[in-house]
């Protein structure tokens, strides 16, 4: 009698089956289920587009709708990764085409997609309903006009902060007349305006539209005609909030306003005018998430638009808000779950009016129980406002905390700020991230490594003594899963003993830091498995073994080398010469 | 094992240099007793020294500065760490402000650190019968011919990598002296629609707003040249 599982009983069982990491253990069980679980695999994920190659997942996984995937590495956002490095969309869309023509979302965070790409994705996939590009480069708005053009049933279009040669606005005609299953647009990234009556058919023709974000160039009268076309929005991301209304228009904007009764999320607000603020008060009570992070405004007009927002879980907003404004928001908005304070001034500290100091996030720690998730830009802090934060918030994910001028110290005591960071891991057991600022000696690191045990995520920059604090994190923190360290006295003794470490982590970067290009060449030779890329934009003629490297991006891979690297980035294996200790530039 | 000694012995031979470190991609410089490397400009680690206005016990210990100023946190590279999107937001922003309050700043550095490259020469490039249109680098040209044979290569030759847009063409086009099925032509600053050729070069490039690779046949209203082709003159 055959015991097993028919594979149509399987494939059945597994179709409850959503989450990855279960499938991914499913998938070990044996050869049969393996491939019932492969074969069945609707959503893929891939955190480091060069850990694994498009053929194999698109060999393995035929029937993915789904594909997400990351490519360059998070120190990108801040121009540290030079350009030309890698993340090429175009060997997956097409590995995809060529064997999942069931793909029908694509998701891609920090890549290079071209016009080619977004051409090759509008031939290739007949049903194509999910374009989401985060922190994408490479394409113009002629790309956008392909997938408008040939996506007939797109449901989602959706670009954040990407780059995009803008060419004009007349990529938004392209949509046909015949598209109708429009559920969420955002073009708020983009330049150029759009030609209005283009946006308000499109608009009127998409009753499922529930997610619009709009560009800056879209005036405050354009966004009135539209939210009448479209009260029935969740999501809204406002246009330029400056123009001069007459008192007919104002009231006109006001009563669309009050028509939406379903809106959570309210952004854009660039420039805002503070008369207009009373315009969004009627949406406040309903806000779960807003980003004022563009919102030019001062505390007091901030203040009246956050009391009226009792439900909020998410509040992005300038320094502007000031450490008083937090306190009303500690008294407002009791939900609060993830709190964002940007820095007003482009250069961060020296432009700003503002002095955001520890007291508005201990006010917020204070107020708000079920804060989870913080990022915070500020120009002091103190170790005793750490201890209270962590006192009052145990149950913190997210901790990430930049005192702007570097090696600022308790601004108290003129201590470091290792107890303060030591009461944040000691207290919040679940945190997951952390990036950490200010004046900080081995003893931080000491003490992250002892508790950080669940911590996922570390960055790090401007710190430390020496060798021994890198060793501590990559021997203490057990779920250590990306670690990015720019201009610290890290180098080679603690990654030479933590190699093992560096395979079950996806990725560690270091920039500015004192490691050895001899480490770099050792550690790729030990270990086989992972990538070990030396980014050196301005190599020496020779270069001995003692020499420090600009940058080294350390990934673990299946794939191997990759093939794709550009002249300033430096491997055993494409450079082989390397081994010897002359190293030629053509 | 690492033991504090060893890495305190390790500290001893590296010796943090003073000087400046501006823009990516520094390094740390790292001289040991006996000599040091030849680093020359390369940056080296940042450290408390440089930032004494914070008025830390360092600080107060830092020897001179190599003569210039320190870097204050705005001329480090990624620092603060804002996504280089707020922060075009933002530059952006307070270059509208000065404007309006009537003084233009020149920013020299930041743009380069702040911006994507802003690529001023491309114009777009539509032609007749395909949907998707192109861009071309007009700095990247010198001339009429040199113009010609990047759309003739764009337009009619697949390259690997690219969905071949029209097709097998493989002879030169010479779209520019009338011979052939398809003429160039350009909208210009003031929306009139001309052939491409007639105006010298220069004048050409900072006149025409876009390009159009149009069927001859329907090339015929568009204003007439002035000259046999093989009489034109072109700079």
């Amino acid at each position: 009698m055959d015991l097993r599982l028919p594979s149509k009983v399987l494939e059945h069982i597994l179709s409850f089956v959503d989450s990855n990491e279960d499938r991914n253990s499913v998938s070990l069980v044996c050869k049969s289920w393996f491939e019932t679980e492969r074969r069945t695999r609707k959503r893929v994920f891939v955190r480091n587009c060069y850990a694994v190659t498009p053929e194999a997942v698109a060999r393995r996984f035929p029937e993915t709708r789904s594909l997400t995937l990351k490519g360059k590495p998070h120190f990108a956002d801040y121009n540290l990764v030079p350009d030309g490095w890698g993340g090429y969309a175009w060997p997956w869309i097409e590995a995809m085409a060529a064997k999942c023509p069931s793909l029908d979302e694509l998701r891609l965070k920090r890549m290079v997609v071209t016009d080619e790409c977004l051409e090759k994705i509008a031939a290739s996939f007949k049903d194509f309903k999910v374009l989401v590009l985060t922190s994408c480069e490479g394409f113009s708005t002629d790309g956008l006009a392909a997938i408008a053009v040939a996506c007939s049933n797109l449901r989602e279009l959706e670009l954040r902060e990407c780059i995009v040669e803008d060419l004009g606005g007349d990529w938004l005609s392209y949509f046909p007349e015949t598209l109708t299953s429009l559920v969420s647009l955002d073009f708020s990234c983009l330049d150029s305006e759009v030609k209005l009556s283009d946006l308000e058919r499109l608009v009127s023709r998409s009753p499922n539209l529930k997610s619009l974000k709009l560009n800056r160039a879209v005036s405050l009268d354009a966004l009135g005609s539209l939210l009448r076309l479209a009260p029935q929005l969740v999501e809204l991301g406002t246009g330029s909030f400056s123009d001069k209304l007459d008192q007919e228009a104002v009231s006109k904007l006001s009563q669309a306003f009050s028509e939406m009764k379903e809106l959570k999320s309210l952004s854009g607000l660039w420039d805002v005018l503070p008369e207009y603020i009373p315009l969004l008060y009627s949406v406040c009570p309903g806000l779960t998430s807003l980003n004022l992070s563009y919102a030019t405004v001062q505390m007091p007009d901030l203040v009246e638009l956050l009391t009226r927002c009792s439900n909020l879980q998410k509040l992005w907003v300038m320094d502007l808000i000031e450490d008083k404004g937090l306190e009303v928001v500690a008294s407002s908005c009791k939900e609060l779950r993830e709190l964002r304070v940007f820095p007003s001034g482009a250069e961060g500290l020296n432009d700003t009016n503002v002095a955001m100091t520890e007291q508005g996030l201990v006010s917020v720690s204070e107020g708000c129980p079920n804060l989870e998730s913080v990022l915070y830009f500020c120009v002091q802090f103190t170790n005793a406002a750490m201890v209270t934060i962590a006192r009052n918030r145990p149950n913190l994910t997210c901790f990430r905390l930049c005192v702007m001028e570097p090696f600022s110290p308790d601004h108290k005591t003129q201590q470091p700020l290792d107890e303060g960071f030591k009461a944040i891991v000691e207290r919040c057991k679940d945190l997951q991230r952390l990036s950490v600022s200010g004046l900080l000696t081995n003893k931080a690191f000491e003490y992250i490594g002892t508790h950080g045990k669940k911590l996922r995520m570390l960055s790090i920059a401007f710190a430390g003594d020496s060798d021994l604090m890198l060793h501590h994190l990559l021997s203490g923190c057990e779920s250590l899963n990306k670690l990015e360290i720019r201009d610290c006295p890290f180098g080679d003794t603690a990654l030479l003993e933590n190699a093992a470490k560096l395979e079950t982590m996806r990725s560690l970067w270091m920039s500015s830091c004192c490691v050895s290009f001899g480490a770099c060449k050792l550690l790729s030779q030990k270990m086989p498995k992972l990538n070990v890329e030396v980014i050196d934009e301005h190599p020496l003629e020779t270069r001995p073994d003692s020499s420090p490297v600009e940058r080294i991006y350390i990934y673990r891979t299946l794939a191997g080398p990759r093939l794709d690297m550009p002249e300033f980035v430096w491997t055993t294996q494409k450079n082989p010469e390397i081994g010897v200790s002359h190293l030629a530039i053509k | 094992m690492i033991t504090e000694l060893e890495m305190g012995k390790a500290e001893s031979e590296l010796e943090l240099g003073l000087g400046l470190s501006l823009g990516g991609g520094t390094a740390a410089k790292i001289s040991k007793p006996g000599g040091g490397g030849a680093w020359g400009e390369r940056g080296r680690l940042l450290t408390a020294k440089d930032f004494p206005s914070v008025g830390s016990k360092r600080a107060a210990d830092s020897a001179s500065h190599a003569g210039a100023s320190p870097p204050r946190s705005s001329q480090v590279v990624g620092w603060p760490p804002i996504g280089s999107h707020r922060m075009n937001s933002l530059a952006a922003k307070s270059a509208r402000e000065e404007e309006e309050a009537g003084k233009k700043k020149v920013k020299d550095d930041e743009p380069k650190d702040v911006t994507k490259k802003v690529q001023v020469g491309f114009i777009k490039v539509n032609m007749d019968g395909v949907a998707i249109g192109r861009k071309v680098d007009l700095n990247a040209h010198s001339s009429y011919e040199n113009l010609a044979q990047t759309l003739e290569d764009m337009f009619f030759r697949s390259k690997p990598g690219t969905i071949g847009l029209t097709g097998q063409f493989t002879k030169p086009l010479r779209i520019l002296d009338g011979s052939s099925e398809f003429v160039l032509t350009y909208e210009d600053k003031e929306g009139d629609w001309m052939l491409v050729g007639d105006v010298p070069w220069r004048m050409f490039t900072t006149s025409v707003k876009r390009l159009r690779v149009m069927k001859t046949s329907e090339a015929n209203g568009l204003a007439a040249r002035h000259q046999e082709p093989n009489e034109r003159q072109r700079k």
